[in-house]
C-alpha cells in the first residue's frame, strides 16, 4: 500500500509540473536555452539568471504592452542533440514566440537549423560569426556578442600603431579559437601583417611551454592568443617564466578579473586585449551612453547574487532587449519580431549600441571594444 | 523461433503506432534520437553483449558515419544514399582492419586500446578543420530524400531512422539465434573452448567488430541528415560511455534489451526536467539503484520485479489466511 501511495504522489507531482506550465495563458512566452551545465557552463549560469532578473524585473513593472512576460529556461548542458531537442520542445509545447540562446556556436549552428524551418526568431548568445552568415540564409537568427572579428580588428589596428608587423599566433582548438585563428589569419592578410608563428593548444591543456619556445624562437613583434580561461592564464605565466620580452595580446574572452587572479597580477601586468565595456564602465568617460546601463546591470546582479556581473550574462541582457523592444515597436509574433530585430537601430545595452540590418544581424561594430592594458592588477584603458 | 518471430511482431507494431500517440509533440523528436541510440546500443550489444568483447570507442564509428556522410554529401556532392553505403562500407573496412590486433588485447587492456582509438578519432575531428569544420562544427548537410519526397519532418525522420532500426534488429535477431550468435557466446564464455569444438574465434571476433561498426555508421549518416548539422562532442567519450550503459542497463546480450536501454536513457532526462539541478544526482542514484538490484538489466529485471510483487502478495494473502 505504501508503494502505492507513493506512486500514486509521484503520478501527481508530474501531472502538476505538467499543468503548471499549460496555465500561463496571456503571456508572452519568450525561451531560453542555456548550457547551465556541462563544460560550458561559464557561459550559460550567468546567461539563465541574467536572464531571470529581467524578466522578473520587467513583470514588476507592469510587463510589455500591458501583458506580462514568461521565460521559459531549459538547460542543454552544451549537447547540440539537446540543445535541437529543448529548441522543438520549446516550440512545440511551451509555443515560444522567440528563442534566447544557446550559450556555445556548436549548439546555435545546430539549433538555427531548425528555428530557420520553423520560422521562429533565435537571437544566440554565441560569437561564431557563422551563426549570422551568409545573411540570406539566416532570416530569423541574430546574436549579439561582437564578431570575433571586430575583436581581432580592434587588436590588429592598435598593433599597427605600435608598428608591430610580425606576429605570432596562439590559439585553442576549440570554437572559438579556430574561429579567432581564421579571422586573425585573414584581417593580418588583408592589414599587411605577416605571421612567423602559428601554434594551437588544446582546452584542458596545463603547460604551452613547448609552444611559447618555438614562438620565441620566430623572431615575432608581439604574441597575440586566442582562448578562454584557463589557458590564456597559463600562457601569462608561461611567457613570464621563460621571460619572453614579446608584448602579449590577448582576446576579448578574458576580459574579467578571473584572468587577473588565475594568471596573477604581476605575470599579467602588461597584457594588453580588447574588452567589452562591462569589465571597465567606471573608467569610461562620463558622457558614455552606455556607463549608466552598466552600472545598473552591475548593481542589480550583485544585489541578486552577490558575484559581479559578467560579460557572458551580458549577452543574455543584449537579447532580451532586442526582443522586447522588437516586442514593444512591432508587436509579439513571430514574424513582427523578426521585423522589429532587424530594424532595431542605436539600442544601447551591455555590449554596445546595436544597429541591426538585412546584412548584418549582429549591429555591432568597433565601439563595442576597449583596448585596455593589465596595469598593477586592474585595467586600464589605452588610447 | 516463433516466440521471436512474435516478439518482432510486437515490436515492430509498438514502433509503427508510437507517433500516432506523440505526433506534433516534441517528444517525437526525441524518439528520432532514441532510434538513433537504439542502432548504436544493438550494435554495440552485438560485440559486448554475445562476443564478449568490451568497446569504449564506438563513439568513434559513429562519428566517422556522420562526417563522411556529412562532408562527402555537403563538401562534395555526392549522393547522399549511396555515402551512407560508401561510409558504412568505409568504417566496415577500417574496423576490420583495427580489428586484427586489437581484439588480441583482453579485458581492460581491450578498453584501453578501443577507448584509444575513440580518443585518437575525436581529434581528428577536432584538429582536421579545414575539412571537418573543427570545433566549430560541420553545417549544411542535406536532409535525405526519394525523388521529391524530402525527409524535413520529425514525423517524416521517425519513420525513416525506425524502419532502419527494425532491419538492424530483425538482423541482429536472426544472427544472435544462427550458428554465428551461438559461436559468439561460445567465445563470451569460453574463448579456448569454443577453439577446441572449431570455431575461429579471432576471425570471429573481428567480424562481429566490423560488423558492429558498419551498423553504428549507418546511425551516424542517419544522425547527420536528421540534424543537418554535426560537431566533434557529439562524437566524444560520453557518448562511447553512455551506450555502454545503455547495452548493461538494458541487459547484456538482449536485442530488445538495448533498445529498453536506449529508450530510458535517452527519455529519462526528458522526464526528470522538472526537478532542475537536482535531476542529475536523481539520475545518477537511479542508475546505481539498477545496477544493484536488476544485475541482468531492465530485460530480465522487470519480470523478475513482477514475479517478486505478486509472489509478496500471495505470500502476504496466505498469512491472513
Amino acid at each position: 500500500m505504501k508503494k502505492f501511495v507513493t506512486f500514486c504522489s509521484l503520478v501527481t507531482m508530474l501531472l502538476c509540473s505538467a499543468s503548471m506550465a499549460l496555465a500561463a495563458s496571456g503571456t508572452i512566452k519568450i525561451g531560453g536555452l542555456f548550457s547551465v551545465t556541462g563544460p560550458a557552463s561559464f557561459l550559460g549560469e550567468p546567461e539563465k539568471k541574467t536572464l531571470e532578473l529581467l524578466v522578473a524585473d520587467l513583470n514588476a513593472k507592469g510587463g510589455i504592452n500591458g501583458q506580462k512576460l514568461e521565460a521559459v529556461i531549459y538547460d542543454t548542458a552544451g549537447d547540440a542533440t539537446k540543445a535541437v531537442q529543448l529548441a522543438t520542445k520549446l516550440i512545440r509545447n511551451d509555443k515560444v514566440v522567440a528563442i534566447i540562446g544557446p550559450s556555445t556556436t556548436g549548439e546555435s549552428m545546430a539549433v538555427l537549423a531548425l528555428t530557420e524551418k520553423e520560422k521562429i526568431p533565435l537571437v544566440s548568445c554565441a560569437a561564431g560569426i557563422k551563426i549570422t552568415e551568409p545573411a540570406k540564409d539566416r532570416k530569423f537568427t541574430f546574436k549579439t556578442p561582437a564578431n570575433d572579428h571586430v575583436a581581432a580588428e580592434k587588436n590588429l589596428n592598435y598593433m599597427a600603431k605600435q608598428k608591430q608587423k610580425n606576429l605570432a599566433l596562439l590559439t585553442v582548438t576549440d570554437g572559438f579559437g579556430a574561429s579567432g585563428r581564421e579571422q586573425l589569419k585573414t584581417l593580418a592578410a588583408q592589414k599587411g601583417f605577416n605571421i612567423v608563428a602559428d601554434e594551437t593548444y588544446g582546452p584542458k591543456d596545463t603547460d604551452m611551454t613547448p609552444q611559447l619556445t618555438k614562438i620565441r624562437g620566430s623572431k615575432a613583434d608581439a604574441i597575440i592568443c586566442w582562448g578562454t580561461n584557463p589557458g590564456p592564464a597559463i600562457i601569462t605565466k608561461n611567457v613570464k617564466q621563460l621571460g619572453i620580452k614579446m608584448p602579449v595580446y590577448m582576446s576579448h574572452g578574458v576580459a574579467s578579473k578571473k584572468y587577473i587572479e588565475l594568471a596573477s597580477a604581476a605575470a599579467a601586468e602588461g597584457v594588453m586585449l580588447p574588452a567589452g565595456k562591462l569589465a571597465i564602465y567606471d573608467m569610461l568617460a562620463k558622457n558614455d551612453p552606455q556607463q549608466k546601463l552598466l552600472r545598473e546591470y552591475d548593481a542589480a546582479y550583485r544585489k541578486a547574487y552577490g558575484v559581479e556581473a559578467s560579460t557572458f550574462g551580458g549577452y543574455a541582457y543584449d537579447a532580451f532587449l532586442l526582443v522586447t523592444n522588437a516586442i514593444k515597436a512591432k508587436g509579439a509574433t513571430t514574424a513582427q519580431i523578426r521585423d522589429g530585430l532587424e530594424q532595431t537601430k542605436k539600442l544601447v545595452s551591455v555590449s554596445g549600441i546595436f544597429n541591426m540590418s538585412a546584412t548584418d544581424h549582429n549591429g555591432l561594430d568597433l565601439s563595442a571594444f576597449e583596448m585596455v592594458r593589465v596595469t598593477k592588477g586592474d585595467w586600464a584603458i589605452l588610447k | 523461433m516463433h516466440k521471436e518471430l512474435i516478439k518482432y511482431a510486437l515490436f515492430s507494431t509498438v514502433v509503427l503506432l508510437a507517433p500516432l500517440q506523440f505526433s506534433g509533440s516534441y517528444l517525437l523528436n526525441v524518439l528520432v534520437f532514441v532510434g538513433i541510440h537504439t542502432m548504436l546500443a544493438v550494435a554495440l550489444n552485438l560485440l559486448l553483449g554475445y562476443a564478449g568483447q568490451i568497446s569504449l570507442g564506438h563513439g568513434a564509428f559513429f562519428g566517422l558515419g556522420a562526417y563522411l556522410s556529412g562532408v562527402l554529401t555537403a563538401t562534395y556532392g555526392w549522393n547522399p544514399w549511396l555515402t551512407m553505403l560508401v561510409a558504412a562500407l568505409v568504417v566496415g573496412g577500417i574496423a576490420f582492419g583495427i580489428g586484427f590486433p586489437i581484439l588480441r588485447l583482453k579485458g581492460h587492456y581491450l578498453a584501453m586500446a578501443t577507448l584509444g582509438m575513440g580518443i585518437i578519432v575525436y581529434i581528428v575531428f577536432n584538429e582536421w578543420v579545414e575539412l571537418t569544420g573543427g570545433p566549430s562544427g560541420f553545417s549544411g548537410i542535406p536532409s535525405l530524400s526519394i525523388g521529391s519526397f524530402v525527409f524535413d519532418t520529425d514525423l517524416k525522420n521517425y519513420y525513416l531512422v525506425w524502419s532502419f532500426v527494425l532491419g538492424c534488429v530483425l538482423l541482429s535477431v536472426n544472427l544472435a539465434n544462427s550458428r554465428i550468435g551461438r559461436a559468439c557466446r561460445a567465445i563470451h564464455d569460453a574463448e579456448v573452448a569454443a577453439r577446441v569444438v572449431g570455431v575461429n574465434a579471432r576471425l570471429l571476433k573481428v567480424q562481429i567488430f566490423a560488423l558492429s561498426a558498419m551498423i553504428c555508421a549507418i546511425a551516424g549518416s542517419l544522425y547527420a541528415h536528421v540534424m543537418t548539422f554535426i560537431a566533434p562532442p557529439s562524437f566524444g567519450f560520453n557518448i562511447s560511455v553512455e551506450l555502454l550503459t545503455m547495452v548493461v542497463i538494458g541487459g547484456l546480450g538482449s536485442i530488445y534489451g538495448s533498445f529498453l536501454g536506449a529508450l530510458l536513457l535517452t527519455l529519462l532526462p526528458e522526464f526528470l526536467r522538472f526537478m532542475h539541478d537536482y535531476d542529475i544526482v536523481f539520475y545518477g542514484g537511479l542508475l546505481m539503484v539498477m545496477t544493484i538490484f536488476m544485475p541482468g538489466g531492465l530485460v530480465r529485471g522487470i519480470p523478475a520485479l513482477f514475479r517478486k510483487l505478486s509472489g509478496l502478495r500471495k505470500g502476504k494473502g496466505a498469512a491472513h489466511a
